[in-house]
């Protein structure tokens, strides 16, 4: 039976952490959690997730759950899986939820690793697009033109100056057995693909866009509206890798308004027409890929 | 039990094999490399049932040695030098866990400048990350102190993780004659891996949280027991080795003619085995000379030390190591152990072998000479004499 609103599990496995109104990285936690059920052994990294969830003696997770080093997402996720099946167990689910600067930055060696030895993990990036967890600061995840705690928007310079890393790609290029993006906005199609991811051997990757009304400024009930439109306006997109092919999951037959998405967020208030231009230029190029390389 | 021509390095792996790890994370670095080498061999010929991984980074090494251990799996990983300490984080982090992970280092000098050549600076500048710290002084000690290392970090009572030091090059890489216990006498001393600190579908766990300030203090003094508790399991780990294997180790420490010594040169390391030839001479020409081989660096041999050296005139401390802006760091250690014991006694500091500097036998022989003079200063070997102030 696919997986979706309806057939998804009552269980809780994550609840009772202190993480901020309208969190969408909690939200990826909480959903994926509830697809792999109860026997997921989840790794989580130094960030906001570790943060919010494992405060001595308030520890919020129902399943078995360690943080890890920063950098070592990953390689722990390895030693994980590595160390149940040496005891002859294989009923669990490794999985692994780190932020954008935990994946794209300081995590990008250890992953970059396991993905080399195939090992048998789901790695999950919850994306909200700069650290988050200390106050907001640029990471290779922060789209263009955002205002950071690093990357400020004055007159000299207008927020951040680079494009994001284009992440799902670069772990594709691994030739991995399964990698994919997602969104909070569309959960039933993330939810697909944490089932999906499940059941295959192999390393396996999740990159789903998640975000922070904190950090991006937007209301606290507007996380799943926002995670939507950013998908609708063709700034990000629900694709999947697989098989040496990727193939474009939702095809949006007209671009809602870049501007628009843009605006009501108070991270991109300072954006010049000239800048938004700039940014639906290179959506616009990215799309043109997208047609010729994805299915 | 069989004779084999083994170097330092060989041999360890050897002993780890017998202590069938179930998972070993392997990263190169000269010169430990053999070690992860010959392990690859024994996984490959299938002399050893562990999961292999290949893991891109001594970092990785550690971290995923450590997700192996939260689940209980037995673990080993090694590194030297400047893999240590580019796995530094992971090393407070798997004391802290409690996770009882084994790891050889290869004692390497640290850059700059670079050297591959055995110093102690590497392992000395992570004396306080809540390791256990052993250092072998022969391939044998190797081969046994790997076996041993993991029975007394996984005692229930300690709970520690284990660094076992071999001197780069002059332990790692010159053989010797080892006796290679059999597997049966190996798993007769070794019981399985049980632990409760870990993370376990039956009963699902959050380990590796956070404690505030409230409950900090409760964790890290746990922490300090176990590492103190270590004093102990190694002597019962040492007498139940006697049983099984018939060598018998010393504990903490190793004494060589101290019992009516006068003068006191304490070490560690392969050096000691030069320095007991100089007491020999020294002995054979009527002075009273003893030797001090520190085995143990954490737990600290405190009252060993006290024990060892209180009737005599003076003693030196010889190390591989310096912490810049004071002294060398075991040299530290010593006089605090003598402080606490209430004995007065003039101490010296000779730093030594660093970058792989022979350390000759005249060295030795002079460094008990001056301790004649019973004073105390610190003085570098192995540079003109201006520059030690003298």
């Amino acid at each position: 039976m696919a997986i979706n609103a309806k057939t998804l599990s009552e269980t809780e496995l994550f609840y009772g952490h202190k993480a901020c109104a309208g969190c969408g990285g909690s939200l990826a936690v909480r959903i994926a959690l509830k697809v792999l059920g109860e026997n997921a052994v989840a790794v989580l990294p130094a960030g906001c997730m570790s943060a919010v969830g494992f405060n001595f003696p308030q520890l919020c997770f129902g399943n078995n759950a360690i943080i890890s080093t920063f950098a070592g997402t990953a390689s722990m996720l390895t030693g994980v899986e590595a160390g149940l099946r040496a005891q002859g167990i294989t009923d669990f689910h490794a999985v692994g939820f780190a932020g954008d600067g935990g994946t794209a930055d300081i995590g990008l060696q250890a992953l970059s690793g396991a993905i080399d030895r195939n090992d048998d993990i789901l790695y999950i990036c919850y994306d909200n697009e700069a650290y988050m967890n200390t106050g907001i600061q640029k990471s290779s995840l922060t789209p263009f033109g955002a205002r950071t705690t690093t990357t400020p928007a004055g007159k000299n310079i207008r927020g951040n100056l680079r494009p994001k890393k284009n992440l799902f790609e670069i772990v594709a290029a691994h030739g991995i057995p399964y990698a994919a993006t997602a969104s909070v906005g569309y959960l039933n199609d993330f939810m697909r693909k944490v089932e999906k991811a499940k059941n295959i051997r192999g390393t396996k990757y999740i990159h789903v866009l998640a975000p922070c009304p904190t950090g991006w400024g937007v209301k606290t009930d507007e996380t799943v509206e926002i995670a939507k439109e950013v998908v609708d306006c063709g700034l990000w997109y629900l694709a999947e890798y697989e098989n040496g092919e990727f193939t474009l999951n939702q095809r949006p037959k007209e671009f809602s308004d870049v501007s628009a998405y843009l605006k009501r967020q108070s991270r991109f208030k300072h954006l010049t027409d000239a800048d938004i231009e700039i940014i639906t230029k290179s959506r616009d190029e990215k799309w043109e890929f997208i047609k010729k390389n994805f299915k | 039990m069989s004779k084999k021509f083994l170097s330092g390095n060989e041999a360890f792996a050897y002993g780890v094999r017998l202590a069938r790890p179930q998972v070993i994370s392997a990263y190169p670095i000269t010169p430990q490399t053999i070690v992860v080498e010959k392990l690859s061999e024994f996984v490959e010929d299938g002399s050893l049932n562990a999961e292999f991984i290949h893991v891109e980074s001594e970092h990785s090494a550690l971290s995923c040695a450590i997700g192996a251990s939260s689940v209980g799996a037995r673990a080993f990983t090694a590194t030297s030098s400047q893999g240590l300490l580019y796995m530094a984080e992971c090393l407070p982090y798997a004391a802290g866990g409690r996770f009882p992970i084994v790891m050889m280092n290869a004692n390497r000098s640290t850059a700059l400048p670079w050297n591959i050549y055995g110093d102690q600076r590497d392992s000395l500048s992570q004396l306080d990350s809540g390791w256990i710290q052993a250092y072998a002084g022969n391939a044998q000690e190797a081969l046994d102190l790997a076996l041993m290392s993991f029975y007394i970090a996984e005692h229930s009572e300690v709970s520690t993780p284990f660094m076992a030091n071999l001197d780069g090059f002059v332990l790692t890489h010159t053989y010797e004659v080892v006796d290679v216990p059999t597997q049966e006498q190996a798993n007769a001393f070794l019981p399985k891996y049980e632990t409760e600190n870990k993370l376990d579908l039956q009963n699902p766990r959050n380990l590796a949280f956070s404690a505030g300030p409230d409950t900090n203090t409760f964790f890290k003094y746990r922490e300090h027991l176990g590492i103190l508790n270590a004093s102990k399991i190694i002597e019962k780990a040492e007498e139940r080795f006697a049983e099984i294997f018939g060598r018998r180790y010393s504990g903490l420490t190793e004494s060589y003619q101290t019992d009516d010594a006068e003068f006191i040169l304490i070490t560690l390391g392969s050096i000691s085995g030069l320095v007991r030839e100089a007491v020999d001479k020294l002995r054979a020409e009527g002075k009273r000379a003893g030797l001090l081989r520190l085995r143990y660096l954490r737990p600290f041999p405190n009252e060993e030390i006290a024990n060892a050296v209180k009737d005599a005139k003076a003693l030196a401390v010889l190390e591989k190591d310096v912490s810049f802006g004071n002294e060398g760091t075991v040299y530290t250690n010593v006089n605090s152990a003598l402080q606490k014991a209430g004995i007065t006694l003039p101490t010296s500091n000779y730093i030594g072998g660093l970058g792989g500097k022979n350390i000759s036998f005249e060295e030795i022989i002079n460094i008990f000479d001056e301790l004649e003079k019973q004073q105390s200063k610190v003085k570098f070997l192995g540079i003109g004499g201006e520059a030690n102030g003298d």
